[in-house]
């Protein structure tokens, strides 16, 4: 059966052209500043070198997406004012581009800009390649319309383009990245401090890790936000970034450590919001190679299901989260949140801990005097991330795994991962396409190409690589929610992840400011009112 | 002076040996100091509560296998809402008893502390030796390599060996050095004073007689250096060393601090200290309070020790 998707009509907006008006006439009379501080900065401002939260979270002040997420998962116009899949063939999306919108420097974005930026995504070393992987070739038809040819059917491919930033060909050729800085090499370039977006704010000035300042652009197409300025502030400490709210310092803290909550909400002046976030936070390891860097056994103890088994049994999800996150967390065996399409009860379920029969466990695997290894944890970049790693130290050593805990900040973390440099770690995964696809391509399928990017396990299944790669391009949702349903079960019964639970946020700021949790923890600063 | 020889007369007999050091100037000194007994006794003390560590304290916190996650921000001598138990000094975030954790800890401070002071010692009087003694080219280069790393704070150049040796240490390696790379980027960042207390003394030794005689019976210039003047070159040494423990001390809490030093599943004073912060605003004191104020009781103590001996080495403050 053919597709018959005529092009779909975006929710148009009415008020677009009465809100230029009065943004003209009032002009920056109402100039209000917001001082945001997070635990960390974004790693890089280049648009497309890292698939990472907090850097998309900067990022999307200053850059644009052809389509935007929406606070209840919908996706809504960006630069595209209109999407579908072609009438004539079933494996062309068709963009439609907005007009009038300038880029900072003064210059217009045509549909040669989005060609430019959707090829320099898709190209390795850039960071989002396993999102375009399914795409062959990227056209202009005219000023404002925009082909994607896929290698076959792919009714989803619009959700993966929720991160992916549009930049200038022209801006980006006169600094020479026409190709996406190497991130995991520390490769440097123009576009990693330097930004020319169409974004709703201006980069204005950037101090990494210490300050960087956005200020409103004029030119946007968009309503005008009532916040002008944005001084963003990484304070890594959680005790100092508290304080800093309670001062004065600052308006808006993002990651409020977990025991700070309560006084917080009592303290006037300031609020707490709280929301789930879609991510959720895991270990892995290397179960292929025959023997591990960081360990004393002669062979690899993940490679043994008895061990990955045992280390099920052993961790103490509930002990974690009364403790830990002080009750601030959805523990789960399921390697990912419940927003994401293919979640299932029953994944999610996971049994009360057994150290007897798990210690056992690793006494037949062939250790009954246990094994080392070392564990690695980013200590900034999740919810008491390091706390978490500690714990399970403590849990694991009780079936005879003697873990060296390495906690450190998240650059130098998540290379680790990219570079298979690590035996055993924790990363956290976000879905911002709302589809265990995603889940797949980078942490599943095996490493090659655009796929697998952070498969730290070493995990490599050619059954499983042709079912990720056919996800694709079914067009039958049916039988493509079956087949993730077949994959997710090969992978739980692997047992390549770990879970720990799925996080939730809370946000505390100035009780005069209304920001809402957002699902991807990327809060827009745009939809920030004061009373 | 006339003290000693009097007492000394008083008894009308050869004192022995502990006698003699009783007598001591030194020994004088200190009894006659408060300041000196109460910082010398609190050292003491904590010193050896460090020693004795696994005797005296009620857990072993390095052993993660006997701790109890759900034994978690226990308020010191009140019962675990969970659990039950009841701690001195209440817990950590993992459960840790906070009293046990500080001897514990201390010990790795101390130890950091007295390692790298000795490091920082040996390479200072050997370098300090060597140019005042030769003088020349070798003093000019030495000296100038030295007043360079003066020119850099201490804990950062102690950041800056941590990292550079973290880098060549394989990573299966690289938690059990870290105690053995903080003694040498704290003793490599400290051996510029020794070096330079002692190049001075030397020069001013070199020329007094009894070298001159030892030169002239043709002495190895090695066994003048070591046996001669070293001796006598040693007081401010020690006076520094002293005063060095306690700055090394709290380089160590600094870096641990900061998250380069030890692992945190086997915490010193400052990462204690850095664990307790993240729980200031939430109302669980104790985790910061009390690792800081051994830590302060530490090195206040050794510092007031090092004064003490300082003036009490000094023959114009007689």
């Amino acid at each position: 059966m053919s597709m018959h998707h005529i092009l779909k009509t975006s929710r148009s907006r009415l008020m677009l052209g009465a809100a230029a008006v009065s943004l003209a006439l009032t002009g920056a009379a109402s100039a209000e500043t917001l001082r945001w501080a997070r635990v960390g900065d974004a790693l890089t401002m280049d648009p497309h070198s890292q698939n990472e939260g907090p850097t998309h979270t900067l990022n999307h002040h200053i850059y644009e997406t052809l389509v935007g997420r929406a606070d209840d998962g919908t996706l809504v116009p960006r630069l595209a004012t209109e999407w579908g899949i072609s009438e004539d063939d079933d494996s062309v999306w068709v963009f439609k581009i907005r007009e009038g919108v300038k880029f900072h420097d003064g210059t217009d974005m045509t549909a040669e800009d989005v060609v430019f930026s959707l090829d320099r995504a898709r190209t390795p070393p850039s960071g989002m390649a396993a999102l375009h992987a399914a795409v062959e070739e990227v056209t202009a038809v005219d000023d404002t319309t925009v082909h994607v040819r896929m290698s076959g059917p792919a009714p989803l491919y619009v959700q993966n383009l929720t991160n992916t930033f549009i930049m200038s060909k022209a801006w980006a050729e006169a600094n020479d990245v026409e190709t996406s800085p190497n991130f995991a090499a520390g490769e440097e370039a123009y576009s990693v401090r330097n930004t020319n977006g169409t974004g709703p704010y201006k980069l204005v000035e950037r101090d990494p890790e210490v300050r960087t300042v956005l200020e409103v652009f004029e030119d946007h197409w968009d309503d005008a936000p009532e916040v002008t300025e944005i001084i963003y502030t990484p304070i890594s400490e959680a005790a100092t970034r508290v304080a800093a709210l309670l001062s004065g310092e600052v308006d808006i803290v993002q990651d409020v450590p977990v025991q700070d909550i309560a006084r917080l909400e009592q303290t006037d002046g300031v609020k707490v919001v709280r929301g789930p976030e879609n991510r959720n936070i895991f270990f892995s390891y290397d179960m292929t190679s025959e023997t591990l860097d960081s360990s004393n056994a002669e062979d690899n103890p993940f490679a043994k299901p008895e061990v990955r088994e045992a280390m099920a049994m052993a961790i103490d999800r509930e002990a974690i989260r009364q403790v830990v996150m002080r009750g601030e967390s959805q523990p789960s065996a399921a390697p990912l949140p419940p927003f994401v399409n293919g979640w299932t009860e029953e994944m999610h379920a996971f049994p009360t801990p057994d150290v007897e029969r798990a210690a056992e466990l690793v006494a037949e695997a062939g250790y009954p005097e246990g094994f080392s290894v070392t564990l690695n944890c980013p200590n900034d970049r999740y919810l008491n991330d390091e706390a978490i790693c500690q714990a399970l130290v403590g849990m694991l050593s009780r079936i005879n795994i003697d873990v060296e805990l390495v906690a450190q900040t998240r650059s130098l973390h998540f290379p680790l991962i990219e570079n298979w440099e690590t035996d055993f770690y924790m990363l956290g995964w976000g879905v911002p396409t709302f589809d265990s696809q995603y889940v797949f391509d980078f942490l599943v399928h095996s490493r090659g190409g655009s796929y697998g990017a952070f498969n730290g396990s070493r995990y490599a299944n050619e059954e499983l690589d042709a079912k990720i790669e056919s996800l694709a391009t079914m067009t039958d949702l049916e039988a493509r929610n079956a087949v993730i349903a077949e994959i997710w079960e090969q992978v739980m019964e692997d047992r390549v992840f770990l879970n720990v639970h799925n996080q939730v946020l809370a946000y505390a700021m100035r009780d005069d400011i209304t920001l809402d949790v957002h699902p991807e923890n990327q809060p827009r600063m745009t939809t920030v009112t004061f009373e | 002076m006339s003290q000693t020889e009097q007492s000394q007369t008083e008894r009308g007999k050869t004192p022995g040996r502990l006698a003699r050091a009783w007598d001591s100037d030194i020994a004088w000194s200190f009894r006659h100091s408060p300041v000196a007994i109460v910082a010398g006794a609190v050292s003491v003390l904590i010193i050896l509560a460090a020693i004795f560590a696994p005797l005296i304290a009620p857990h072993d916190p390095f052993n993660p296998a006997t701790l109890n996650l759900m034994d978690g921000f226990t308020p010191p001598m009140e019962p675990n809402a969970f659990t039950g138990n009841v701690y001195w000094l209440g817990t950590d975030n993992q459960g840790r008893d906070v009293f046990s954790t500080i001897l514990y800890g201390a010990r790795i401070s101390l130890f950091v502390g007295f390692a790298a002071v000795i490091l920082a010692m040996v390479l200072g009087i050997a370098a300090g030796l060597v140019a005042g003694y030769r003088g020349g080219w070798v003093d000019g280069l030495l000296m100038r390599f030295a007043d360079v790393q003066l020119t850099f704070p201490s804990i950062l150049l102690a950041l800056l060996i941590f990292g550079i040796a973290r880098g060549f240490i394989p990573p299966a390696y690289r938690e059990e050095m870290a105690i053995w790379v903080l003694i040498v980027a704290i003793g490599l960042s400290d051996w510029v004073q020794y070096a330079r207390v002692v190049r001075g003394a030397t020069m001013v030794e070199k020329n007094k007689e009894y070298v001159q005689a030892a030169k002239v019976i043709g002495a190895h210039p090695a066994k003048i250096v070591l046996r001669h003047i070293l001796p006598n070159v040693l007081g401010p040494v020690l006076v520094i060393a002293t005063i060095g423990l306690a700055l090394a001390i709290i380089a160590e809490a600094t870096l641990s601090f900061l998250g380069v030093g030890v692992p945190p599943t086997q915490p010193s004073l400052g990462t204690l200290i850095r664990i307790g912060q993240g729980f200031l605003f939430s109302g669980e004191w104790w985790i910061l309070l009390f690792p800081s104020i051994t830590l302060l009781a530490l090195a206040l103590s050794v510092n007031l020790l090092g004064d003490w001996l300082r003036d009490a080495l000094n023959p114009r403050l007689r």
